[in-house]
């Protein structure tokens, strides 16, 4: 055998599963490993955060606890206190990890991510417009947060549309709209009172705290049902990335398969959002490591939520040991170390023509 | 009856009309070429016929029905497409691309059956590309590249096949590359393809059936021994030209008129064209 013929680099180790009926799934060994991984780091992470605090616990403790062994002062701690916040993060992490993955296959560009599409000055606009007019309680903020995000969706999504979504359009289009309602979010402020304004701050750095079951559920109920459609809609997007004539020719239903993922992402940001506030570029940069770990073509949505899942739980529990308990709300953190990594993409985006 | 036509066709993009009251009926088991000027409607049918363009009035049909009331992944399964421009993923490798034609017969738990394997590997040598299988797409030459984009198309399995100028940015070595594997296709394989041409001789060599369109309406359509005339390629092209037999095929060769014949043709010569014995080799 000639070796120059096998570079071979490039070659990826599958297993298929195959029954007698006919049925038969395909696995990429690599992307297996990783969503594992990933799925390790983010309970662990989400261990540590629980056993972090003012009473802190160790990892076998908060284990014991979540099995029900702890005592009933540990147990209070865990079950009430903590754990509703950490499954929170997960879900919230795991919610932008995802639809930051769907977004930024549809638009086929990594700058077309919720969050520079305005995404989050969007929901601040509804939050802000509940908080200052309204002065409404948090579930009411949420609400108004969530048809922000609702509403900025189908206003891009209305004004990118030309026979279809086109990638550059689209990102420019949010870009834009991302501008205006950053004027109407100051704007807002202006009207508010001191009291008001803070609390609007606060909510618009996203963040973790004081987050209980309340938040939980309904974030929960949205993530078991649009999480599993996206997933579902994993091959045909995949098809998507060749462009819309290959995805054609290949039976892809194109501007079906975009309308229902973005309709289901949008959601997702918007109940992500609601439940967090608008936490910064982990939508942006979950899809990204995600892929640098598989090294999969494709949306890699599942490595994405995972990713997207660990990093915010970490970042959270991060933002906790290093700057002291509830000082430095996460979104703080992710808009750091995001806003590093969004630097870098429009560099080497830059250097590579693409804008 | 023939599997694929195009009925009184109107085509256009929003309001912009390319096309009215076209009718083309492509024959089964041919190797159709469509010819025909720049903004002639040639690749606008092509699209018409692979329903990516939705006629306005009129209808495509695929084996007698109306080809947009038929399921997306049944009419991927009879008929193929090899559009202008695909884009790679990242990174990905050929054996992985090619897969990809599986997908019209794939489903979320039929992903990957043992025929599958097999009928991409089969695709893969029939382009020539299997000993490139784990190489990624990217590192490539064109040639290549379009080889592994047609050896997706073949795993696909379609009947049917359709190319929009397959040839275009390609070398000439790997354009008649690409030509010579389309006619492997049609006469080993048996499939009915239809392209998009540039290049009237290559159009002329490969084709058993071609159609010359205009203004978009089709002018001649016939074997291309047949249709080929100076007449015909003045019209489409409004070229003045000979047209002599190639001496490899015997299939109709056309010599651009020179460029001293031509200016005497438009000074008011009528017959600047005839006059074959003048042009310069």
């Amino acid at each position: 055998m000639n070796a120059t013929l096998k570079p071979a680099k490039a070659a990826r180790r599958t297993r298929t599963v195959r029954t007698g009926g006919g049925l038969s799934l395909r696995l990429d060994l690599r992307v297996v490993g990783a969503c594992l991984l990933l799925a390790v780091l983010a309970l662990a992470a989400a261990v540590a955060l629980i056993g972090s605090g003012d009473y802190p616990m160790t990892p076998a403790e908060v284990i014991a606890t979540l099995t029900g062994g702890g005592d009933a002062g540990q147990t209070f701690i865990v079950q009430d206190l903590r754990l509703p916040r950490v499954l929170v993060g997960l879900l919230v992490g795991a919610a932008f990890g995802i639809s930051g993955a769907a977004f930024q296959t549809v638009s086929r560009n990594p700058l077309g991510s919720p969050d520079v599409l305005g995404f989050a000055q969007g929901s601040s606009v509804g939050a802000l417009v509940v908080i200052v007019f309204f002065q409404g309680g948090t579930v009411a903020v949420a609400a108004g947060s969530a048809v922000g995000a609702v509403v900025t969706g189908l206003a891009i999504f209305l004004l990118a549309w030309k026979r279809g979504i086109q990638g550059y359009r689209f990102v420019l289009v949010g870009i834009g709209a991302s501008a205006m309602l950053y004027a109407l979010v100051l704007y807002l402020l202006t009207k508010a009172n001191i009291v008001e304004a803070t609390r609007a701050t606060t909510w618009m750095n996203g963040s973790l705290n004081g987050r209980d079951w309340d938040q939980v559920w309904p974030l929960a109920a949205l993530c078991a049902v649009l999480l599993p459609l996206l997933l579902c809609y994993g091959r045909p997007l995949r098809m998507l990335e060749m462009g819309d004539d290959a995805a054609y020719a290949l039976g892809v239903r194109v501007d079906r398969v975009r309308v229902v993922v973005l309709l289901a992402a949008v959601l997702l940001v918007a109940a992500a959002t609601a439940a967090a506030g608008p936490i910064a570029f982990v939508a942006l940069t979950a899809p990204q490591l995600a892929r640098r770990l598989t090294r999969a073509p494709g949306p890699n949505l599942l490595p994405a939520a995972l990713m997207g899942a660990a990093l915010l739980v970490a970042a959270d529990w991060s933002s906790q040991r290093v700057f002291g308990a509830d000082q430095l709300p996460v979104g703080v953190l992710t808009g750091v170390l995001g806003g590093g990594y969004l630097l870098w993409l429009m560099a080497t985006e830059r250097r590579a023509g693409r804008i | 009856m023939s599997r694929l036509a195009a009925e009184n066709v109107t085509l256009a993009y929003d309001q912009r009309v390319i096309a009215e009251n076209l009718s083309v009926t492509i024959p089964d088991r041919s190797f159709t070429v469509i010819v025909g000027p720049n903004a002639c409607g040639k690749s606008t049918l092509l699209r018409a016929l692979s329903r990516m363009l939705r006629p306005s009035a009129g209808a495509v049909l695929l084996d007698g029905s109306a080809i947009s009331s038929l399921p997306a992944k049944k009419v991927a399964r009879t008929l193929g497409l090899l559009p202008q421009t695909s884009v790679a993923p990242d990174g990905i490798t050929v054996a992985d691309l090619v897969a990809r034609g599986r997908y019209p017969h794939q489903g979320l738990l039929r992903q990957w059956s043992a025929d599958d394997e097999r009928i991409v590997r089969e695709a893969m040598a029939a382009t020539g590309v299997g000993q490139l299988a784990d190489r990624s797409v990217d590192e490539l030459s064109g040639g290549q590249r379009q080889r592994v984009w047609i050896a997706m198309a073949l795993a696909q399995q379609t009947p049917l096949f359709l190319l929009d100028e397959p040839t275009t940015y390609l070398d000439i070595q790997h354009q008649i590359e690409v030509l010579d594997l389309c006619a492997e296709l049609h006469e080993e394989q048996g499939r009915t393809l239809v392209a998009v041409l540039h290049d009237l001789n290559h159009a002329a060599r490969y084709a058993t059936h071609l159609i010359a369109m205009k203004d978009g309406a089709v002018i001649a359509e016939g074997a291309p021994g047949d249709i080929v005339t100076a007449e015909l390629v003045e019209r489409v092209f409004g070229l003045p030209c000979q047209i002599i037999d190639d001496p490899q095929t015997g299939t109709p060769l056309v010599v651009p008129a020179a460029r001293t014949s031509r200016k005497a043709a438009t000074a008011g010569s009528a017959g600047a064209a005839d006059r074959a014995d003048s042009l310069p080799v």
